[in-house]
């Protein structure tokens, strides 16, 4: 990684939810810590240079590389010259700082920390419904407990999901866009209330002008003809959990009688895919230590014909026997590499697939503040439990000390709500330092708070991953434009 | 054509990061696919996809 010291005084991230606190300039505390601008790396056949602060993203040749990374590391623009003179001769060493100059003036490269106002109205656009602290599966490395996250197994009620709507229509203030993830547990087992749900919300959404996106996150165990065309018909998307090969499913997610899933739920998978035509849904698997070698996980989706997919890591504690440890990490950022090339060549041969996690938007994707505000746990986006109880996510249902309110009284805690939002990537020292910055919002708060019991701390391996799937997604971003320009 | 030695693969880079600047209307990330790895650049403005 390269990066140069800067004084980050001019970084202005004003802040302020509810009018709750008062807008101020942070980033003073940074300043003594090295903010990387410029990150230069090497993947497969290509060099690269991100241009931390505009989004930019350079393909360099070997003398490029060398320059940008000098000057990335601190070196003036002599003592870059010098070096590349000494290494390419003096026509090339005068081109390639040309070439930087210009991108400079252009605020491509080397480009001036952005102001970003990071005021929210405090609206809350999006639930995770729980509607079943229950699960017709024992996945062994589930974050809920096996479905009932610790508690008592038992389904939302059609009352407490439709008061569930209206808070969110509510807390949604002029919002048209609401979102609403039928979560568990295994939500399917809720059918007759996810569709009520749905009814309701989009009747109560139209009188108001605004429109529902509904999502249902099911292990695909248990879906009968008549729910695949409710959920077809009614254009809910889908996320469907399959781990890859049968022997990795089945390690971890098998039925209350130890059996594995495999066979049945990638039939449900398939059946469901070719019905609503091969779009609108992901196919998201977990893997852990036991299959470092995920690749073959991808290339066994894609061989059923999936291409939509996510595979994501586990995260456990790091005592727990699947948990991915630090010593992984070259494996694993191998096997991401090997994927990034994998992917690049079914995609040369019109057979592209969607890897969630690479596919990142250069042009059209979001804005400073969203990528700043990340996920919006606690602020924008709130869990409800089958008992009507609001936490920050679904990942931390059940945890008294975060129970932000309900859905019938609305926010009663603001001040846990608070907590959440003064923990952006803007306010992380981590993350100034780092040059993912835009690409994460800041990590995972759940991660952040089961692994360092610090909201404001990022969970290290964790962003050690992303930066890697960063790069990796970066690197597709720079084969398709050359492929496009036929460079 | 010119060989150069930089080749820059968004120039339109800035607008993108600056355009609709917290309108606030985009998806969630975690609504998507991940649930417990948190991204958010490959999200797409909800303004971009309807222009």
């Amino acid at each position: 990684m390269m990066h140069r010291r800067r004084d980050l005084l001019g970084i202005l991230h004003r802040r302020g939810v509810d009018g709750i606190i008062p807008l101020t300039v942070v980033g003073k505390k940074h300043e003594r810590i090295e903010v990387v601008m410029v990150h230069t790396f090497a993947l497969h056949d290509l060099k690269l240079a991100l241009d931390v602060e505009s989004g930019a993203l350079h393909i360099l040749d070997d003398a490029a590389f060398t320059a940008v990374s000098l000057l990335a590391a601190g070196k003036s623009k002599q003592e870059a010259a010098d070096e590349l003179k000494a290494e390419y001769g003096a026509q090339t060493a005068a081109q390639v700082l040309a070439e930087i100059a210009a991108a400079e003036s252009q605020d491509l490269l080397f480009s001036e920390p952005r102001q970003v106002d990071l005021t929210t109205d405090g609206a809350v656009k999006a639930l995770c419904l729980h509607l079943a602290h229950d699960c017709n599966l024992r996945c062994k490395y589930c974050f809920a407990g096996t479905g009932n996250y610790g508690g008592v197994r038992g389904l939302m009620p059609s009352g407490v999901a439709k008061a569930a709507v209206d808070f969110l229509l509510a807390a949604g203030e002029s919002r048209r866009h609401m979102e609403i993830d039928f979560f568990g547990g295994e939500p399917l087992l809720n059918f007759t209330v996810l569709k009520e749900t749905v009814a309701y919300g989009r009747q109560r959404a139209e009188a108001q002008g605004k429109n529902f996106k509904f999502t249902v996150t099911t292990n695909a165990y248990n879906v009968p003809e008549e729910v695949r065309d409710y959920l077809n018909r009614e254009e809910i998307s889908i996320v469907l959990s399959l781990d890859g090969r049968m022997e990795v499913h089945d390690r971890m997610r098998v039925t209350a009688a130890g059996r594995g899933s495999w066979d049945v739920v990638l039939q449900n998978c398939k059946k469901i895919v070719a019905g609503r035509g091969g779009d609108n849904y992901y196919l998201r698997g977990t893997y852990t230590r036991h299959n470092l070698d995920f690749c073959r996980d991808v290339e066994e989706m894609v061989g059923h014909g999936f291409r939509l997919l996510s595979l994501e890591p586990a995260v456990l504690s790091p005592a727990a026997e699947e948990a991915l440890q630090e010593e992984d990490l070259p494996v694993i950022f191998a096997e991401y590499e090997k994927l990034a090339a994998l992917l690049w060549e079914w995609e040369e041969a019109g057979r592209k697939v969607y890897f969630f996690h690479f596919e990142l938007d250069l042009h059209r994707g979001p804005c400073a503040k969203k990528r700043l505000l990340g996920c919006g746990a606690g602020s924008s986006y709130l869990a409800v439990t089958p008992d009507g109880k609001l936490y920050p996510c679904h990942q931390f249902a059940g945890e008294a000390e975060f129970c932000v309110g309900n859905v019938t009284d609305g926010i009663t805690a603001p001040e846990i709500r608070q907590r959440f939002t003064a923990v952006d990537s803007a306010a992380k020292e981590e993350c100034a330092a780092c040059f993912a910055r835009y690409y994460c919002g800041g990590g995972c708060h759940a991660a952040a708070w089961y692994q360092n019991h610090d909201l404001a701390k990022p969970y290290a391996l964790g962003c050690k991953l992303h930066r890697k799937r960063v790069e990796c997604g970066l690197y597709l971003q720079a084969k398709r434009m050359l492929a496009k320009t036929g460079r | 054509m010119e060989k150069r030695h930089i080749i820059t693969v968004n120039p339109d880079a800035a607008q993108a990061f600056s355009l609709h600047t917290g309108c606030g209307e985009c998806p969630t990330s975690c609504q998507s696919a991940c649930k417990t790895s948190c991204t958010v650049a490959n999200q797409v403005c909800i303004k971009e996809q309807k222009a």
